[in-house]
């Protein structure tokens, strides 16, 4: 695609610091949109909506139509702004941010311009070498998602070379939160890392809220990544470049080492960088250029006359403070406790972004070790195959009752791996999974002891070895009997009963 | 004089994504200049200690319940549709990008 | 003509009670008026095929014993602005012929509750930009009293349809004055509510901080009746006052005993009547002043240094929020399409579609709106319009310290001949110059028929404004003044406007 010249990291950042900042924009679970009464996509109930099922007229632009704030959207923000240890203002208004695209039905975004609900803040990260840095963030702002564009001819459905686009409005009017850093300085090295700490910290944030459903491929959170690098020893920012949309926490961390060496390959020739946006792309693991800023970016915002300012109560601020759930970096620190983890186990599941994965897989059953073992294990290894999100790819409750079959004895350990690839799959829950492929453990005394009896009928020489007390010489039978059963026996219970017929034979 | 310029007048038309002929930019520069040369008086008595008025009554914290209601059906909603495809709007090729 | 037609709707409300008429024959006869003199006219721009259907649904209800609001039966205009579920709503657009909304105004579906007939949607200016009606997209209407002049407007069609009796009661909307100068220039009767007052859910907005919906009728009791029933607070406008407004329609008929006039204070603006008003209109204004002094009102001189400014800051505000109103008018979701010459873009699409959908006069205020909103220019146009806004709200306040309501001649001239001023914006801006305060601060304002011109015989209406929230007191105001002029004419002023013949539809 692209092709741009890089220059090697460690050389860049040896020219260069690289300074970043964050866009990280949240949708919203509430049940409604952030203007009108339509149920909310990005609520997990109205997930599979049919296009253009999920439209109040305000989503649409439609003549005549009004917003309405929603209340618990309101109630939402304020937590989350509180939770990144910013203000809550006293008085919070609406503008209208005015640009013209097919997604967006009014013409115009309602946002928060002069007047964000939540400013001046600092969320702290951590990094896996136990780093801890303060992110500071600049607002909090709410606002509403557009909907959705299909482009249709073109070789790979994107915008270019499409001969015409299909428009969805189910996404628009979501409710929205975007999180505003100011530069980020002193990343260096971990500048990659920290992006990726920084999402997935978001993201911990939003479900201990249990504000949105945080799943980075359903677009819940969307991050868009500001990279400028300036020279050693200077003062002023160079000119940073925007990438957008950058829907997983593997590909933030991605984006932003491969801008960091294409923007020091051109300053160092002694080129420029254009002040634009740039698409990250998952394929080929690249930036593109998109849309250079120019004197279109006039949004010519001014206060939404159709809503009234939004004031909090200081009480009810103070009442949503009382709720929030601790820090991420604390609660992390408490969970390594609670979980007896190594400092090595615990920055395996930290590091993996699945805190909260094994967390409510220990709440629905499994023990902390076989949680941890699961989700670092198998589930990863699946997800780095499939390239897909790890907490996209199967429940806490099914990981726990899948657990919960191997502690039954009704699986075994490599059984177990079949059954989560099925759940993988969506065949369905661990135990549906069992019934359908026909999984479980033999264990039936019955057919294993004609099983045995058979192996040691046609294997006379080994029945002989047994009873003269070489008891290893066993294995050549159990294998024998594994097969019969096509591996869906529990190995130390036919090796019992082997020792038993041969004892009797 | 106000700086109204034809050129302005077309970047403006081009931000209010509308198509404006040789004769319209024409025509709009000058009734525009005479206009705002009429109406930027409004500067005379804006001075710094007088608060900005957006709403002529002021009200605060009107919201609505996070209860949903019946939304429009496909059907209602595509009603209107110049054009309409699988359940959704038809538009012809986009050249820039979103914002 | 049938006499029904001539009814009040307080009169004919009471035979539709009594039984003396049915809402059937109530609907036919205002059909037939309009069948035979719209042609003329053309105030409307759909008739219901469906409204004597309707009526005879009331007329079935009411035999069934059902009890039924006191206006149910009673014919009702609607503004184009309005959407309707089954009558197309355009704006007076050409980009949205043929509109069909999935949804009713909440004041429609309230007219309807109450039993109300809609019998047509009436002409306007395109989307409500306009003091004639002569910038309707399809064809202007003419004012009943001289039909080669204008009707006033933008609601010139609501206007002109009760001043040619082919109507009743109509609804309309108010920006700068659209229900009040079309009212003044028809010898009818205009109210725009407080702003909040009533909803503005399913009003083709204009401009949001400045658009009210309200009533359009012969009399001032009628308006209160109306008034009654499209008031008080909608979930679905979050500007709504969920304030407990007292009956209007009382308080008309208490006014109509003439007590409110004793000892009350009318302002009569200083700096206002000299600046350009037409002779005529100034004397119908002293005469109708003398007149209420006459009747124990005291005429007290109050002074309003900022009113100067209410034009030019209305002329930023509207075209500012209009720009971002009419941005929804883009091809996409519904209305006109126009797609140019060779593998057009969908923003070519877009500006060839409000190229061809907009008059000139909608372009010219999007593009000084566009201007007046851009970086650079926001803080010398829009902000300092807004604080005009404020300083004409402080001129409200201290005249409203020391009167009780403010009188002013509702426009400065009576109807002017079509063409006479389309060329010419400034002109036909300052037509409004007397309405425009009320919209700018949020007060109410009445206008009512004060006599006719004595340099050329038509109709001039005097305005009353009031305190945001008092309308009831326009309405015992404008109903004593009523009483007394039509004690003096000998009957209601349309009585002398002549006879419309001919004009068949
Ligand atoms: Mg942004
Ligand atoms: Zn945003």
């Amino acid at each position: 695609m692209a092709g741009d010249a890089l220059m090697d990291f460690n050389k860049a950042l040896e020219l260069y610091e690289p300074v970043l900042g964050f866009e990280v924009h949240v949708e919203l679970n509430t049940a409604t949109k952030m203007f009108s009464s339509a149920p909310n996509p990005a609520n997990e109930a109205n997930h599979d909506a049919a296009p253009n099922t999920l439209v109040a007229p305000v989503d649409m632009g439609l003549p005549g139509a009004l917003p309405v704030v929603n209340a618990e959207a309101v109630v939402s923000s304020i937590k989350l702004g509180l939770a990144l240890g910013c203000s809550i203002a006293e008085s919070s208004s609406f503008a209208r941010k005015n640009y013209f695209y097919p997604d967006l039905g009014k013409n115009y975004q309602i946002s928060q311009f002069d007047e964000p609900i939540a400013f001046e803040g600092s969320v702290q990260v951590e990094l896996s070498d136990g780093t801890l840095v303060d992110i500071p963030i600049e607002r909090a702002h709410m606002e509403e998602d557009a909907g959705k564009l299909t482009h249709v001819g073109g070789s790979t459905g994107r915008i270019q070379g499409a001969d015409h686009s299909l428009v969805d409005y189910n996404r628009a009017g979501v409710p929205l939160v975007e999180i505003v850093t100011k530069p980020i300085f002193g990343a260096e090295h971990q500048a990659p890392e920290l992006a990726k700490a920084y999402v997935a910290t978001i993201r911990d944030i939003v479900l201990s809220l249990g504000i949105s459903e945080a799943r980075l491929e359903r677009g819940n959170l969307r991050c868009d990544a500001n990279v400028s690098l300036r020279p050693r020893g200077q003062e002023k920012l160079g000119t940073r470049t925007e990438t957008k949309n950058v829907n997983s926490m593997r590909s933030v961390e991605r984006a932003v080492r491969y801008e960091i060496q294409r923007q020091a390959a051109i300053l160092a020739a002694g080129g420029t960088i254009i002040q634009e946006t740039r698409h990250w792309h998952e394929d080929t693991g690249e930036t593109s250029p998109g849309r250079p800023k120019s004197d279109a970016d006039d949004y010519r915002y001014f206060p939404e006359p159709d809503l009234v300012p939004v004031a909090p109560s200081r009480q009810q601020v103070e009442e949503l403070r009382a709720s929030l759930p601790e820090a991420p970096v604390a609660r992390r620190r408490r969970l390594k406790t609670e979980w007896g983890f190594t400092d090595l186990e615990f920055q395996d599941v930290a590091n993996g972004g699945i805190v909260a994965e094994v967390e409510a897989t220990i709440a629905a059953g499994a023990s902390p070790a076989a949680a941890r073992k699961w989700w670092t294990g198998e589930i990863a290894r699946l997800a780095n195959a499939q390239e897909r999100e790890i907490a996209d790819m199967v429940t806490p409750a099914n990981v726990a009752a899948l657990q919960a079959l191997v502690d039954a004895g009704t699986l075994t350990d490599k059984l177990a791996r079949q059954v989560l690839e099925g759940v993988i799959a969506g065949e369905g829950t661990p135990q549906e999974v069992v019934d359908a492929r026909g999984l479980a453990v033999v264990s039936d005394d019955g057919a294993l002891i004609a099983a045995i009896d058979e192996a040691l009928a046609s294997q006379p020489d080994v029945l002989a070895k047994i009873r003269d007390g070489k008891v290893q010489a066993a294995g050549a039978v159990i294998g024998a009997v594994m097969k019969a059963m096509k591996g869906q026996a529990d190995a130390a219970r036919v090796r019992e009963l082997v020792l038993e017929r041969a004892a009797q034979a | 004089m106000s700086e109204i310029t034809p050129d302005l007048v077309r970047h403006l038309g081009v931000l209010a994504r509308i198509q404006l002929t040789d004769e319209e930019v024409e025509r709009l520069t000058g009734q525009l200049d005479v206009i705002v040369d009429n109406i930027a008086k409004v500067s005379e008595v804006a001075t710094p200690d007088v608060a900005a008025t957006s709403h002529p009554i002021p009200l605060e914290n009107v919201f609505r319940p996070d209860v949903p209601q019946a939304p429009l059906t496909q059907q209602q909603a595509l009603q209107n549709a110049p054009e309409a495809e699988d359940g959704r709007f038809v538009v012809t090729a986009i050249l820039g990008e979103e914002q | 003509m049938s006499d029904l037609i001539r009814l009040t709707a307080a009169d004919l409300a009471t035979k539709l009670a009594a039984g003396e008429v049915s809402a059937v024959e109530a609907t036919r006869a205002h059909l037939d008026r309009i069948a035979a003199v719209d042609g003329d006219v053309h105030a409307f721009l759909h008739v219901n095929q469906n409204a004597e259907a309707i009526a005879a649904d009331v007329d079935r209800r009411r035999a069934a014993g059902e009890q039924l609001h006191e206006l149910a039966g009673v014919p009702l205009a609607v503004k184009d602005v309005l959407v309707t579920t089954d009558m197309p709503s355009t704006s007076g657009s050409k980009i949205l012929e043929g509109y069909m909304s999935p949804y009713d105004a909440t004041v429609v579906s309230r007219a309807r509750a109450a039993g109300l007939v809609a019998i047509g949607k009436t002409n306007m200016d395109e989307f409500a930009m306009g003091s004639s009606t002569e910038h309707s997209a399809y064809g202007p209407t003419r004012n009943p009293w001289d039909l080669e002049r204008i009707p006033g407007g933008s609601g010139g069609g609501s206007a002109a349809a009760v001043a040619a009796f082919e109507a009743p009661l109509a609804l309309g909307s108010d920006t700068g004055g659209s229900i009040r100068q079309p009212a003044h220039v028809t010898g009818t009767v205009g109210m725009k509510p407080t702003y909040g007052g009533v909803s503005r859910y399913g009003a083709i907005a204009l401009a949001s901080s400045l658009d009210q919906v309200g009533p359009v009728t012969r009399t001032v009791l009628d308006s209160g009746l109306l008034h009654d029933v499209i008031g008080g607070h909608d979930v679905n406008d979050s500007t709504s006052l969920s304030k407990a407004w007292p009956s209007f329609a009382a308080a008309a008929r208490e006014g109509a005993t003439g007590q409110v006039l004793k000892g009350l204070k009318v302002g009569v603006i200083k700096e206002l009547p000299d600046s350009g008003f037409q002779a005529g209109v100034s004397q119908s204004f002293r005469e109708s002043l003398a007149l209420m002094e006459a009747h124990g009102a005291e005429i007290v001189e109050i002074s309003a240094p900022h009113f100067e400014y209410g034009v030019a800051a209305y002329y930023l505000i509207l075209p500012a929020e209009a720009s971002s109103n009419l941005a929804k008018f883009d091809s996409v979701r519904f209305g006109m399409r126009v797609i140019p010459d060779g593998g057009a873009t969908v923003e070519d699409v877009m500006a060839a579609t409000r190229a061809a959908g907009f008059g000139d006069e909608v372009k010219r205020r999007i593009i000084l709106g566009t201007y007046a909103l851009s970086s650079g220019y926001y803080d010398a146009y829009y902000g300092s319009a807004q604080k005009v806004r404020t300083l004409i709200q402080q001129d409200f306040n201290s005249a409203f310290a020391q009167v009780d309501v403010i009188a002013t001649p509702t426009a400065p001239t009576t109807a002017f001949k079509f063409g006479e001023k389309v060329g010419d914006p400034i002109q036909m801006y300052l037509n409004d110059v007397a309405t425009i305060p009320a919209n700018l601060a949020g007060v109410p304002g009445m206008t009512l028929p004060s006599g006719l011109a004595s340099d050329d015989n038509l109709p001039v209406g005097i305005q009353f404004l009031a305190p945001a929230f008092e309308d009831a007191r326009l309405y015992q105001v404008g109903a004593a003044l009523e009483a007394l002029l039509v004690d003096q004419w000998g009957g209601p002023l349309l009585d002398r406007a002549p006879e419309l013949n001919g004009g068949a539809r």
